[in-house]
C-alpha cells in the first residue's frame, strides 16, 4: 500500500491535505481529504447568552460570515418566539445575503478559479495566480475586484462592516436602508449586471471550447440537496427542502429545514474533523449528496430573475436527463447565481420597504431555535438550545463545505484514477486534484483565506511508512 | 482665583476640586476607567495618573492645588496606562470582536486612545461565570474590571449594595450580595443607578444585544477624549 500527501492544497479558504492511497498494484483505494484544523466553535459558545450568537459565530468565517450570521440570526428568531420578520428586517437580510453570495462567488471565480481556466491547469505556477491574471487580463481582472468591492459594499450598508458586522438581531434587524445608501448602490448595479453577465459567457465559452474535457474532468454521479421556494424557484435566503437523486428524481420535497435531523445525520471518520453528512434514507453508502451552486441551479425549477432564468435554461441543456453532474460546471451554476444576485440586489433596491422603521418583532421565548440558509458554498444548518437563563446549552453546526465533503473525495478518487500514472508524482497530477477541489469552492477552515502563503507539498509514502518521493511548489 | 498647570494650559480650580476635575471641567480629557464624577473617587485603576512635579500621582484622588505643575500626556504616562491596560485585558476575557458593548466600551476605548494595540502580558483566560439569573440583566464576571462603579451606585445612589468586591489581589472579583450569590435573588432594578454605569459589558440589560448599528454607537459618534469632559459622562 502507498499513500500520498497533498499538504496545504491551495487556493482553497483555509488549510486542508489529500492523501491518495495506492495497493500493490498500484491502484487507488482511498481518496481522502483531510480537514486538519479544529475550531470548536460549537463548544465554546456554551454559556453564552443566545443574542450575542449571530455576531460570535460568523468568527468562524472570514469570507462568507454573512452566511453564519443570518443562519443563527433565523434560529435566534425561533430562539425568541418569531417566525415572520417585517418587510423591512425581512427584505434587508435579504440584500444583505445577495452582496454576501455575490462577493463570496466573485472572489473564488475571478481571485482562486480563473487563473486555472484563463491559462490551463499545466501552466507555470508563478504566473496561475490572480496576479498573472492582473498581467494578462487586466480588465476582466478588475471587474471582478469591482464585483466582489459592489457585494462587500452592500454587505457594509446592510450589517454595518464588510467583514463580521452587527445587522442582524434575533426577530429582525437593527438598521435598514438610508436613502443615501440606496442610491449609492443602485449607481452602479446595471454595471454590475452586465458585468456577471460578461462572467457567465466567459466561462461558457471556456467550457464549451473543450466541452468533452470538461464534462469528463472529476465526473461523479451524485444526488443534489438544496432550499428552494415554495413554487420550486432557486432560494437563497429560506424555503423548503428538496433532495434530488442522481437520476434526476425527487428523494424529497417542501420539507420543513427545522426537521433536518429527520432528513440527514451525520457520518464520523477517525482521520478528518469533518463529518459526512447523508440521507437517511438512503443511507451511508448511497445518501451522500451535493450542495451549493451546482446542486441549487440542478434542483431549482426556475430562477425569479430573468437573466439568470436564461442562463439557467441553457445551463440545463448540457446535460440530456436534465441534471448536470459535471464537477467543473459548479463554476458555470455559481456564476448565474452572482447573476441572479445582482439581479435580485437591483428588484430589492427599488423596494420602499427597506427604507421602513419597524425593524424587530418580540414573541414567546422557545428552548430550541434551527436556522437554515443557502451559503455560497450550500446549505449551512445552525442548531441551538438555551436553558431558562438564555444561556446556549448545546449547538450543532453543519457547515456547507462538510455536505460536500463525500462529493469531494469521490472526485478526488476519480481524478487520481485517470491521472496518477503508476507511482510517480507530477506537477500536472498536483494541479489537478487541485482544481477539482477547488470546483467544490470548499472552504476548510471557515478562516480568512491567506492568499499566497501556502506552499503545496506532497509526500509519497510507501506501506511501510517511508517517504519514498517528495514534491512540493512554493 | 487659584489655577493649575496642565501642560500648556492654565486651568482654574474651585478649592477642593481634584486634579481630573479641574481638567474634566476645562474640556482636558485625563483617560480613566474607576472615576467616575457621580461618586466617590476610588483611585483603583491607575489609569488616570498624572505627573505632579515629576512625580505620578492618580488625578482622581489628588487635590488640586494652586501652581502646580502637571503633565498628563508624557510618553512614561502613557506607556504607564498601556501597561495598566493591557494587565486588565490579559486578567479577564475581553473578548471585542463578539461583545455587544464593543463600540460603547469604556476600556475598549480608553484603550484606543492610549494607543494600546494588544496586550504583551501572558492572558489568564479566568474561569469565570456569567450569571444569568435575572429577569432583565446578566452579569458577565468575564468582562469585569474591577472599577466598583456598580458596587457604588448600588450602595451610595440606590442604596440596596447589590454588589461588592471579595477577595484581594489577582483573587479580587464582584460578588452579589445574595445567599445564593445570584443576582435574581436581589432586588437589582433596571432603574438603578448601578444598571447603567458600568463601563464595561459586565452589567448588561438581557436579549437586546447589538441592537445599536455600528457607526451609531456611542463612541462610534464622539470620541471618548470630547465624551468624558465638562460633566458629559454617562
Amino acid at each position: 500500500m502507498t499513500k500520498i500527501t497533498i499538504d496545504p492544497i491551495s487556493r482553497v479558504e483555509g488549510h486542508g491535505k489529500i492523501t491518495l492511497h495506492q495497493d500493490e498494484n498500484q491502484r487507488i483505494t482511498q481518496a481522502r481529504l483531510h480537514i486538519s484544523e479544529f475550531r470548536g466553535f460549537e463548544k465554546f459558545i456554551q454559556g453564552r447568552p443566545y443574542w450575542e450568537v449571530p455576531v460570535m459565530v460568523q468568527r468562524l468565517c472570514g469570507i462568507c460570515p454573512v452566511s453564519h450570521h443570518l443562519a443563527a440570526a433565523k434560529a435566534m428568531d425561533r430562539l425568541v418566539g418569531v417566525s415572520q420578520l417585517t418587510p423591512t428586517a425581512e427584505k434587508m437580510r435579504k440584500l444583505m445575503h445577495f452582496g454576501q453570495v455575490l462577493q463570496s462567488h466573485a472572489l473564488h471565480f475571478f481571485h482562486l478559479s480563473s487563473p486555472d481556466l484563463l491559462f490551463g491547469y499545466d501552466d507555470e505556477v508563478r504566473h496561475r495566480n490572480i496576479i498573472g491574471v492582473i498581467e494578462d487580463h487586466p480588465e476582466l481582472a478588475k471587474q471582478g475586484v469591482l464585483l466582489r468591492k459592489y457585494g462587500q459594499e452592500v454587505v457594509r450598508m446592510t450589517a454595518g462592516k464588510r467583514i463580521h458586522g452587527t445587522g442582524a438581531v434575533p426577530g429582525g434587524i437593527n438598521k435598514h436602508l438610508s436613502i443615501t445608501e440606496r442610491d449609492e448602490l443602485l449607481k452602479d448595479i446595471d454595471q454590475i449586471i452586465s458585468w456577471s453577465q460578461n462572467a457567465v459567457e466567459l466561462f461558457k465559452t471556456i467550457f464549451l471550447r473543450n466541452r468533452e474535457y470538461h464534462e469528463q474532468f472529476a465526473l461523479i454521479s451524485s444526488n443534489m440537496f438544496s432550499l428552494v421556494q415554495a413554487d420550486g424557484a432557486l432560494e437563497l435566503y429560506d424555503g423548503g427542502l428538496r433532495a434530488r437523486s442522481a437520476d434526476n428524481a425527487l428523494i424529497f420535497d417542501q420539507q420543513n429545514p427545522e426537521k433536518y435531523l429527520d432528513l440527514i445525520h451525520e457520518h464520523v471518520e477517525s482521520w478528518s474533523f469533518m463529518k459526512f453528512p447523508f440521507i437517511r434514507s438512503l443511507g451511508v453508502d448511497k445518501g451522500w449528496y451535493r450542495v451549493g451552486p451546482l446542486a441549487r441551479v440542478n434542483n431549482c425549477d426556475s430562477i425569479d430573475t430573468p437573466l439568470a432564468e436564461q442562463q439557467r435554461v441553457e445551463f440545463k441543456a448540457l446535460s440530456a436527463d436534465g441534471i448536470v453532474q459535471y464537477t467543473l460546471a459548479y463554476h458555470w451554476a455559481r456564476l448565474i447565481e452572482v447573476l441572479h444576485c445582482a439581479e435580485s440586489i437591483k428588484q430589492l433596491l427599488h423596494d420602499p420597504d427597506l427604507q421602513g422603521e419597524d425593524l424587530l418583532v418580540k414573541g414567546d421565548m422557545q428552548a430550541v431555535g434551527i436556522g437554515v440558509i443557502e451559503a455560497p458554498r450550500g446549505t449551512l444548518f445552525h442548531h441551538y438550545e438555551i436553558n431558562e437563563d438564555g444561556l446556549i446549552k448545546k449547538a450543532n453546526l453543519i457547515v456547507s463545505t462538510t455536505n460536500n465533503n463525500q462529493a469531494m473525495n469521490e472526485s478526488i478518487r476519480q481524478v487520481a484514477d485517470v491521472y496518477l500514472d503508476g507511482r510517480e508524482l507530477t506537477e500536472p497530477l498536483l494541479n489537478q486534484l487541485e482544481v477539482t477541489v477547488r470546483a467544490y469552492d470548499p472552504c476548510l477552515s471557515c478562516a480568512t483565506h491567506a492568499l499566497g502563503k501556502m506552499p503545496l507539498q506532497v509526500d509519497l509514502i510507501d506501506h511501510q511508512g517511508h517517504t519514498t518521493q517528495s514534491l512540493s511548489k512554493a | 482665583m487659584a489655577s493649575i498647570q496642565i501642560d500648556d494650559k492654565s486651568i482654574d480650580f474651585q478649592p477642593g476640586q481634584s486634579i481630573i476635575q479641574a481638567a474634566s471641567n476645562a474640556g482636558v480629557y485625563i483617560p480613566h476607567l474607576c472615576y467616575h464624577p457621580e461618586f466617590t473617587a476610588h483611585g483603583s485603576c491607575r489609569v488616570c495618573m498624572v505627573e505632579v512635579n515629576g512625580r505620578q500621582v492618580s488625578a482622581c484622588t489628588t487635590e488640586a492645588q494652586d501652581g502646580m505643575q502637571i503633565s498628563h500626556m508624557s510618553d512614561d504616562l502613557q506607556q504607564t496606562r498601556k501597561q495598566v491596560l493591557e494587565m486588565l485585558f490579559a486578567e479577564g476575557n475581553h473578548v471585542c470582536p463578539s461583545c455587544e458593548k464593543s463600540g460603547a466600551c469604556t476600556l475598549q476605548s480608553v484603550a484606543e486612545y492610549c494607543g494600546m494595540l494588544t496586550a504583551e502580558f501572558t492572558f489568564q483566560y479566568p474561569q469565570r461565570e456569567i450569571d444569568a439569573s435575572h429577569e432583565d440583566f446578566i452579569l458577565d464576571k468575564n468582562r469585569c474590571i474591577n472599577c466598583e462603579l456598580c458596587v457604588r451606585a448600588s450602595r451610595d445612589i440606590d442604596g440596596k449594595s447589590v454588589f461588592a468586591i471579595a477577595g484581594r489581589g489577582g483573587q479580587a472579583q464582584l460578588i452579589v450580595n445574595a445567599v445564593d450569590g445570584q443576582l435574581g435573588s436581589t432586588d437589582f432594578s433596571v432603574q438603578d443607578r448601578a444598571a447603567s454605569v458600568c463601563p464595561v459589558g459586565s452589567i448588561l440589560p438581557k436579549h437586546y444585544g447589538f441592537v445599536t448599528p455600528i457607526g451609531q454607537r456611542s463612541f462610534d459618534l464622539k470620541p471618548i477624549e470630547q465624551q468624558q469632559v465638562s460633566g458629559h459622562e454617562g
